[in-house]
């Protein structure tokens, strides 16, 4: 209540976000949106260390499928574009979306417009489950899908551990939140590194790179069905849950006087996104700054509404999502460069750039 | 409809914040709270909107036990005005005004004709519909407690509790909102801190101290120069207003007066 600016905001703001209130321009943005996801993933399926045109690339999708013939010289590309790229790129997309509407949900609920899994330490808290499953082989009764219900618990607890360490008596300090968080995550990613260190004959560094730098390599048709699962109804979850994050960002005190208890929905919702990145953690490792910028990115544009922002940012994410692993398995190719690396070096001057935009005021400064 | 507080007590960290507070605010009645900083009045109102289970006594709103009510229900009878305004979000005016019509609504449902007309002329009357597409972050302190008191409007409530809604507005629109309040024809619960404003807006006025009710009745029975110098430690004179006649308060700087 301290800062008092009584000039109008740039007009063109106002404007773009005018003509994006109705429905109906709503639906259409969503579906140009997922025109471009689709054209961004037969793109980026096609590309890479052996090239294939986009048609073509989509003859080879349609043919596997609805079980179509495929000559016997094109098999190898069939199997490179089918076998490999594909459940790569697919996956890319859901966590793109994924890390975006859970950055969303966060910042809002929290509070805190500095926000997301990776900064608050719940990634990092899902790669330490991840990792402890993966290293002692605990929970093997679970199958496949032990590591991510290993990432899962991982996320839960440092989400709730963070959570309880920034309130006293129930009321979260924004600032100490956000303290607390990158002091935690750091601290897991320590617990990480020491459980993958002292682990008998694994390949330490670049195991320790993958989860705290993200990979979607180790992507297979097999762990895809769970992933896709978790991320898109979490996606349907929380985009329900739009007023009550709209609710929640006024604050606990107006929070109850609308009716909606901060508590009930802060200890929902908690689990939820948990849920969602711990399973994303357990394919991909932890990846920065996509659930951080991308909110933001995506307000910008579209206004604060989360029923808006929740149907806007997945799209949005998954296309960034599909590029940034393009670009991490062709830049420095045959390496991979982690997308960690990628996301920050896109991230960090965007992010500047819009802190610095005349006329986005967050926090009040 | 009418609201009563029976009892209240309220204890956070085994200190007691509010002790065997009751008050009756009768339908349609404004009623101000009154006293020094940290007497328990923001609390006390806190227990009303259900921002904190309080931890002995009740509070009626038309006969009924609010903590037995659902949260949504409690909402639709009672709004506030609260001090938390601080938003990290760029949202508009329009929408933090809808947002009043949360209690009312599931889910992610769209405002209906009435509902879009309901808030056009809260917004009307509130003169703040110029403001419609603005930020509420670019607002400034006067445009925004009345946004907050359009958006209170909107929920359409039977009973309307405010902390300081007089905070950052300069004199023009202290009034402007207080004479809303009195033209409104809800139960109103008020928390002032302007004694003056107090005995003109309000039809009772009560006076907290250290969490406990010492006074309550019309302003002409309460503010008295005995009860001020008591309460709150300043000498005042009190004179009636030349014109209305409710009683006002003159303070002298000078201490020899």
């Amino acid at each position: 209540m301290t800062t008092v600016a009584e000039v109008a905001p740039p007009q063109a703001r106002a404007t773009v976000r005018d003509r994006l209130a109705s429905p109906r321009a709503l639906v259409l943005t969503c579906a140009a949106l997922f025109l471009v996801l689709l054209a961004s993933i037969v793109v980026a399926i096609g590309l890479g260390a052996a090239f294939v045109t986009p048609a073509e690339t989509a003859r080879y999708l349609w043919a596997a499928l609805t079980g179509g013939r495929i000559g016997a010289d094109e098999t190898t590309t069939y199997q490179i574009i089918w076998q490999i790229r594909t459940p790569r790129v697919l996956l890319a997309a859901l966590v793109g979306a994924g890390l975006s509407a859970v950055g969303v949900a966060i910042q809002a609920m929290v509070r805190n417009a500095l926000a997301d899994p990776f900064v608050l330490g719940v990634s990092s808290g899902a790669s330490v489950g991840a990792v402890g499953v993966t290293v002692t082989g605990g929970l093997a009764a679970l199958g496949v899908y032990a590591v991510s219900t290993g990432a899962f618990i991982g996320a839960l607890v440092a989400s709730f551990l963070v959570y309880a360490a920034s309130s006293t008596r129930g009321v979260l300090s924004p600032l100490r939140l956000v303290l607390t968080g990158v002091a935690m995550s750091l601290g897991f990613q320590a617990v990480m590194s020491v459980i993958i260190y002292f682990a008998p004959d694994s390949e330490a560094t670049s195991m320790v790179l993958y989860w705290t730098m993200g990979s979607f390599g180790a992507a297979s048709w097999g762990a895809l069905p769970v992933v896709a699962a978790v991320v898109l109804l979490g996606l349907v979850v929380l985009h329900r849950h739009g007023r009550a994050l709209d609710v929640l960002a006024l604050g606990d005190e107006t929070a109850a006087s609308l009716g909606h208890s901060p508590d009930r929905h802060r200890r929902f919702l908690l689990v939820v996104v948990s849920l969602i990145t711990g399973v994303m953690v357990a394919v991909s490792g932890a990846i920065s700054f996509v659930g951080l910028v991308m909110p933001h990115l995506v307000r910008m544009v579209v206004g604060a509404g989360h029923a808006r922002v929740l149907a806007v940012a997945p799209l949005v994410g998954a296309v960034f999502m599909v590029w940034v692993d393009l670009l991490s398995r062709t830049v420095v190719a045959p390496r991979e460069l982690p997308l960690g690396v990628i996301t920050a070096l896109v991230g960090v001057p965007v992010f500047i750039a819009l802190m610095r935009r005349k006329g986005y005021v967050f926090g009040g400064r | 409809m009418d609201l009563r507080i029976e009892k209240l007590g309220v204890v956070i960290d085994g200190k007691s914040l509010v002790e065997e507070l009751s008050l009756d605010v009768g339908g349609g009645e404004v009623v101000g709270l009154v006293g020094p900083n940290g007497s328990g009045k923001s609390t006390a109102l806190r227990c009303v909107y259900r921002a904190l289970r309080p931890a002995r006594g009740t509070v009626r709103v038309g006969g009924d036990d609010l903590s037995r009510l659902p949260m949504r229900r409690s909402a639709q009878l009672v709004a506030a005005m609260t001090q938390d305004g601080a938003v990290d979000l760029d949202f508009t005016v329009e929408e933090v005004v809808a947002l009043g019509r949360a209690p009312h609504q599931r889910g992610n449902q769209a405002l209906t004709g009435r509902e879009r007309e309901l808030c056009a002329r809260a917004m009307e009357r509130l003169d703040i519909r110029h403001l419609a597409k603005r930020g509420v972050l670019t607002l400034s302190g006067g445009e925004r407690q009345r946004v907050l008191l359009a958006r209170a409007l909107v929920q359409e409530p039977e009973i309307l509790v405010l902390d300081e809604p007089t905070n950052h507005l300069d004199v023009r629109h202290q009034i402007e909102v207080l004479s809303h309040l009195r033209g409104a024809g809800l139960t109103v619960l008020v928390v002032l801190h302007d004694l003056n404003l107090a005995a003109a807006a309000c039809d009772r006025i009560g006076v907290l101290s250290q969490g406990r009710l010492v006074a309550s009745g019309t302003p002409e029975d309460v503010l008295t120069e005995a009860l001020v110098a008591d309460v709150f430690g300043v000498k005042a004179t009190v004179v009636p207003h030349p014109l209305t006649g409710d009683p006002q308060l003159l303070y002298s700087l000078h201490p020899s007066l």
